[in-house]
């Protein structure tokens, strides 16, 4: 089926040629780190996580969130979905690999990753996270290429895969509450230190995924001949308004815990985040951008009238993709290190070189989605 | 009378498999590394149960003495010093009551104590979350002692460890550490870029039966022991004084205890 990635007009090739650029750009970077050293990028001994693990535990969520398709089309027998599931299990295969590859940017001595799985170590989160993330990575595989393999063919899926689709339904939220698991376990980190880390996790995910989902739905009912279906597009801004509420609530949950307890190491990371702590604010800017767009997000959503409007939801869907990109893949994990657990702060903000290896890994994982689509739609171009 | 090419075949691919499974069968107990325990123990070799130190801070009057201590240990473990404060690297430092006991502080809190330099450094918890979220093993607590080691050869740089430990007592080789190191001691292993490190109660020393250098250069403002043995030095010290561990509401049961009496 792959030969069907190797036909396309000149928007196509176009667009395909401008990710190879930013891959190349940013691998050009990563050269340049694999031989200086980490310390080419904004992170410090302090602020010992940046933009790459944020990007990481983001991306983890949007792979998760395949589920929010998959579960009602398979378990619910909702066929609305059925014209979409395969964009969201194709998503998942983009994110999980960009997942790993944000992993394998951040280690300091990358050539030795597979120790990981040469001395497992089940104390480890991390140690679980790396094999629930190939697992899933598997799975989605698996499940996407098998279904539109019969589908090309005109046939049924085979027998054999259901029980690989309801394994994988099972196994999504697990990839995402293990990687909340590797925050709110450590014992020194206040902002981290909560219970409710993995339920906001999910929630964010299965409001973030599937925003880019809808968005994603619109850009291939434009440019191609596959229509996902209005219905289907509406169903995921429902979903999206149900989980984006859930997450704001959860974050006024921890505000309403730290500032009403007052207890100071519970308020100091999002007084840092929010409004500046002991004169240092960098991260000001982006926090309320990102609040802002949560805001916009909730209004245009809740609102029946705007969420059915295409354009109007489109926003929504955009508003809330951005506003969870900063808050959980930037502010979550550096407001985690600040201040430091000397009660000082030194900030972080991400370097050219650093900034230009994230973007040629999100170029990565695009050109994975754009191949895989490509194939997907022209199967179905060709099925319809 | 000739051999067919399917049977030629055949027999060829058996030897094939019986020799690379043979060869494989003869490996097992030659590749087998030696564990650790397995060595000979230096005769004079320091052991303790539990090992554990009292940071006397009376002992410290002068800027000097918390100088030769943190330079006696810096310089034999080949710290690097970078001129970027986000790339240090330290094994034991010094930083004031407020910042080294947070939430200790007071806004009335005696003066001397206030200003008062404290010691810091890895307090190889006898539970320790470095331990627990290192996906390598390559921090560990050691069988002999429960020193919390770190291995820099199999460390992958992954950085768990510093977001697990509350004590800010890991740094991480942000880049190449050895045009930093301004005299290179040949006798203990420099770093590479990539990895984390931090003190290690000179397990290197110990096992040579020498104490920690830190200890050593201390003057008597640092007491290194046995916490297992009721008659050890540290034990002695822990009975007559008033010592605090930091964060010990965490429950890492930090081995290092500070004498509150200035």
């Amino acid at each position: 089926m792959l030969e069907k990635a190797l036909r396309g007009g000149k928007w196509y090739w176009g667009w395909v040629f401008f990710l190879f650029t930013l891959i190349g750009i940013g691998f050009i970077s990563y050269l340049h780190q694999f031989k200086y050293g980490l310390g080419i990028t904004g992170m410090s001994r302090d602020v010992s996580w940046g933009l790459y693990i944020g990007q990481f535990t983001f991306l983890v969520g949007v792979a998760a969130s395949a589920v929010v398709i998959v579960l009602p089309y398979y378990l619910h027998n909702y066929k609305v979905f059925g014209r979409i599931t395969l964009l969201g299990e194709f998503l998942a295969v983009a994110s999980v690999t960009m997942c790993m590859l944000f992993i394998f940017v951040d280690m300091g001595q990358p050539m030795r990753i597979l120790n990981v799985f040469l001395y497992p170590t089940p104390s480890s989160v991390m140690f679980w996270d790396a094999i629930v993330l190939s697992g899933y990575l598997f799975l989605n595989l698996l499940v996407g290429w098998t279904v539109l393999g019969a589908e090309r063919k005109g046939i049924s899926p085979p027998g054999w895969i259901k029980p690989f689709i309801i394994l994988a339904i099972a196994w999504a939220p697990s990839i995402h509450i293990v990687t909340a698991f590797l925050y709110q376990g450590l014992p020194g980190r206040h902002l981290w230190l909560t219970a409710v880390m993995a339920a906001r996790f999910l929630a964010s995910a299965f409001s973030s995924g599937p925003a880019l989902i809808i968005i994603l739905a619109m850009i291939v009912r434009k440019f191609t001949k596959f229509d996902p279906g209005r219905e289907a597009i509406q169903a995921l801004g429902r979903i999206i308004t149900y989980f984006m509420i859930v997450n704001v609530l959860l974050f006024a949950f921890e505000l309403f815990t730290a500032f009403y307890s007052k207890i100071p190491g519970h308020m100091h990371p999002f007084q840092y985040l929010y409004g500046g702590l002991y004169g240092y604010g960098k991260l000001l800017v982006p926090m309320w951008i990102s609040i802002i767009l949560a805001v916009v997000a909730l209004i245009l959503l809740i609102n029946p009238n705007t969420r059915r409007n295409e354009t109007t939801l489109a926003i929504a869907a955009l508003a809330t993709f951005f506003s969870l990109w900063v808050d959980k893949g930037f502010g979550l994990v550096v407001g985690g290190f600040i201040p430091n657990p000397f009660e000082k702060i030194t900030e972080y903000w991400p370097t050219l070189p650093e900034s230009l290896i994230a973007l040629g890994i999100w170029a990565g994982g695009f050109l994975i989605l754009t191949v895989l689509y490509k194939i997907a739609i022209t199967v179905k171009e060709e099925t319809a | 009378m000739g051999i067919s090419r399917r049977e030629f075949l055949k027999v060829a691919g058996l030897s094939a498999i019986a020799g690379v499974g043979g060869s494989w069968v003869l490996s097992i107990p030659a590749k087998r590394d030696a564990e650790a325990y397995e060595f000979l123990r230096h005769p004079k070799a320091l052991t303790a149960k539990k090992w554990g130190m009292v940071v006397d801070l009376r002992r410290f009057k002068t800027q000097e003495d918390y100088r030769k201590v943190i330079e006696a240990c810096h310089n034999i473990h080949n710290v690097p010093q970078f001129d970027n404060p986000k790339h240090e690297i330290k094994w034991i430092w010094t930083d004031t009551f407020k910042h080294a006991f947070p939430g200790q502080e007071h806004k009335y809190i005696m003066e001397k104590l206030e200003h008062k330099p404290f010691l810091l450094l890895c307090n190889h918890c006898e539970n320790p979350p470095c331990v627990r979220v290192c996906p390598t093993k390559a921090t560990f607590k050691s069988k002999d002692g429960g020193i919390i080691m770190q291995d820099p050869h199999r460390c992958i740089g992954c950085r768990f460890c510093m977001a697990g430990c509350p004590y800010g007592a890991r740094s991480f080789n942000w880049r190449d550490p050895r045009p930093f190191v301004k005299k290179i001691n040949p006798g203990y292993p420099l770093r590479t870029i990539g990895v984390v490190e931090k003190c290690t109660f000179c397990e290197e020393r110990l096992a040579r039966g020498l104490i920690p250098a830190c200890v050593e250069a201390s003057n008597g403002g640092l007491i290194f022991g046995d916490l297992g043995d009721p008659d050890s030095e540290v034990r002695t010290a822990l009975r007559a004084n008033y010592t605090i561990r930091r964060k010990s509401e965490l429950g890492t049961e930090p081995s290092v205890f500070y004498i509150i009496e200035i």
